[in-house]
């Protein structure tokens, strides 16, 4: 194993999380292992509906029961499992231990208090300050997320600031407490580009100086060079690839994450011709494949692809992938067979 | 109800600074003071509040004096609106009874919404089995037309003003609750409430601060249209002698006393009637434009 259990502060093991509908169960996490390491950035990256959000909200049990419900599995946090915490005792680490930003900045304030009492809200769940004292701090944490003349913005409603200033206000209020672990569900999807690089660069310093983990759920590979050390692939409820950033960029293994990362428009490059894509599409989720799910639009699919699913393994230089090109049943195997729906 | 105009301008323009509680109570008067019949529902509305508070200043005689030689006079300059069949003035009866009326009205409407409030919240945030329990017996309580409850319960507990309004308010619960369960169930699936809750909070605390805030402009509205339907159930019930007791003065009471002189003396029906048509279209024109002015559709 690469990463020594004594520094990863939240180790997740086998997750599984289905929801039950009314046609059927939908495996959204199946069987999910990763872990994060102190001080350092996981990026989890994946396309919609791959089960990284619902990974997120597992981690923190914030799924909407009994709908959803995880199946089995370990979310070791600083040595203890959280799935086998009391409600009360989750309470207590949310927000306080753990916290989460989420995608939309827009929805995710309250409309009807003002971004300073919202900060001085969450602190006072977690800590026994009076009103004055909170507020106090709240200001202060406008002050750290960079927005200019916090006293000033802290008594303005959210529909008063624009996106980029609340997703600040956002960041203010999840690391309030200062959480040993920050989750970002895709922190920047919702803004503009340029605000979406003063974000980022935002994250990442209160993140080295309060010396905070940080879990970011993007589907955009950019914001994983930018931020991670390591990352973890996502398709359809599994990891496919779990690897340190370098190599996920100049060594991808897995088909699936070499198909993201050809997919990608190289701007330094002068291309004729359509885009890269991957074929097919992401499998029904109440049907999926009996073998690797990713198999119908492999490349290299063999018939153990679509009769077997592999395990993430791990492959000579240290990297974790599931996918049965990287061991040794691959040679044995005939040729490609490609069954494209 | 500051929470309300704030969901009206929020798209309008964030980099409106200041005392935004302010900005948007003024956009709401503003709305509401466009609006002509939700004034003209307003004027009513506060004059008979007026009327109500100072009945005792205004009313040129003791309600319940009784004068028999000057019974069944129309109305003159010494008795403005006539005397009932007892001989008492009318305009001093009708002059209380707002009182009653109103205070019944809103009472009952405050009682009713409460309960409602309560239960709805409770419906919609912790759903499965508590939402169908609450509901099933919303549904059973409004299954029964409004005065029918109301009557079975008056009989029930007996005769009186405290139980019209006991009763008024009961039937008023299933209508708030339907409409907070409703509120509640859309206002829960917001993200900021994943992202409270991501921080740590109670149920509680996500109720009060965080969901009921957002979910009471309907309320406000459906609470000044309920108090006319509850002035006009109280009067049914008075006027059945279900509600208050002669010889407290009452609109439906008064009715119900003059009805057996309709044809000789019409003015003893015509005014309370009158009077409780005013009121009830007062509310409802106020309710009306209340709706308006807190819905953030209806910009002009």
């Amino acid at each position: 194993m690469s990463l020594t259990k004594e520094e990863s502060i939240l180790e997740v093991r086998n997750l599984r999380t289905s929801f039950f509908t009314d046609e059927g169960e939908v495996k959204a996490v199946d069987g999910v292992d990763f872990s994060i390491e102190k001080g350092k950035t996981l990026g989890i990256v994946g396309e919609s509906g791959s089960g990284k959000s619902i990974t997120s909200l597992s981690i923190l049990r914030l799924l909407q029961e009994p709908v959803g419900r995880i199946k089995e599995g370990e979310v070791i946090f600083k040595g203890e499992d959280l799935l086998k915490k009391s409600k009360k005792q989750m309470m207590a680490i949310r927000g306080n231990n753990i916290s989460m930003i989420f995608q939309e900045p827009m929805t995710s304030l309250n409309p009807t208090l003002t971004c300073g009492e919202q900060i001085a809200e969450s602190i006072r769940i977690h800590q026994k300050l009076n009103k004055k004292k909170a507020w106090e701090k709240s200001v202060e944490m406008l002050k750290l997320v960079g927005i200019p003349s916090p006293e000033k913005r802290a008594k303005q409603y959210p529909f008063e600031l624009s996106g980029g200033m609340r997703q600040r206000v956002m960041i203010a209020i999840s690391l309030a407490c200062n959480p040993e672990l920050l989750i970002a569900d895709e922190p920047t999807t919702a803004l503009d580009v340029t605000i979406q690089a003063q974000i980022l660069e935002l994250i990442k310093k209160l993140q080295e100086d309060m010396g905070t983990s940080l879990m970011i759920i993007t589907h955009d590979l950019g914001v994983v060079a930018e931020m991670c050390d390591k990352v973890a692939v996502m398709y359809c409820g599994k990891v496919v690839e779990y690897a340190d950033v370098k190599t996920v960029f100049t060594d991808p293994k897995h088909p699936y994450t070499i198909g993201l990362l050809n997919s990608v428009p190289k701007h330094d490059e002068d291309v004729e011709g359509d885009l890269a894509i991957i074929t097919g599409s992401v499998p029904s989720p109440f049907n999926l494949p009996s073998g690797c799910s990713f198999a119908p639009r492999c490349p290299s699919a063999k018939e153990i692809c679509h009769a077997t699913l592999p395990e993430l393994a791990e492959t000579s230089d240290g990297d974790k992938v599931r996918c049965w090109i990287y061991t040794d049943q691959w040679e044995k195997e005939g040729e490609a067979v490609s069954r494209h729906e | 109800m500051d929470h309300q105009p704030q969901l009206e301008t929020m798209a309008v323009n964030p980099a409106r600074v200041g005392n935004s509680k302010a900005i948007r109570m003024k956009s709401f008067y503003k709305k509401l003071a466009k609006n002509k019949a939700a004034m003209v529902g307003a004027f009513i509305v506060i004059v008979f509040s007026l009327l109500a508070i100072f009945a005792p200043l205004l009313a040129p005689y003791d309600p319940t004096e009784m004068q028999l030689s000057k019974k069944l006079e129309t109305p003159s300059s010494e008795h403005w609106l006539g005397t009932d069949d007892k001989g008492r003035d009318i305009l001093s009866r009708l002059l209380y009874g707002s009182r009653i009326s109103l205070t019944v009205g809103i009472l009952s409407t405050l009682l009713g919404a409460l309960t409602g409030i309560i239960l709805g919240v409770v419906a919609g945030y912790y759903g499965r089995w508590v939402d169908s329990l609450i509901m099933r017996i919303c549904d059973v309580l409004l299954a029964f037309p409004g005065i029918l409850l109301a009557l079975a319960i008056v009989s029930v507990l007996g005769a009186s003003t405290t139980n019209v309004i006991i009763a008024v308010a009961f039937y008023a619960i299933p209508t708030f609750a339907r409409i907070v369960r409703g509120s509640t169930l859309t206002v829960k699936k917001l993200e900021y409430i994943d992202a409270i809750k991501a921080m740590g909070a109670r149920d509680t605390r996500i109720i009060i601060k965080h969901i009921l805030p957002n979910v009471l402009s309907p309320i406000i509205v459906q609470s000044t249209l309920y108090i006319a339907s509850a002035i006009i159930t109280a009067s049914a019930l008075s006027f059945l002698g279900m509600g208050t007791k002669p010889p407290t003065p009452e609109w439906g009471t008064m009715l119900a006393q003059g009805r057996s002189y309709v044809a000789q003396a019409p003015h003893i029906t015509l005014f309370p009637g009158l009077v409780i048509l005013l009121v009830v279209v007062g509310f409802n024109l106020f309710g009306d434009g209340l709706r308006d002015a807190l819905d953030p559709k209806t910009k002009k």
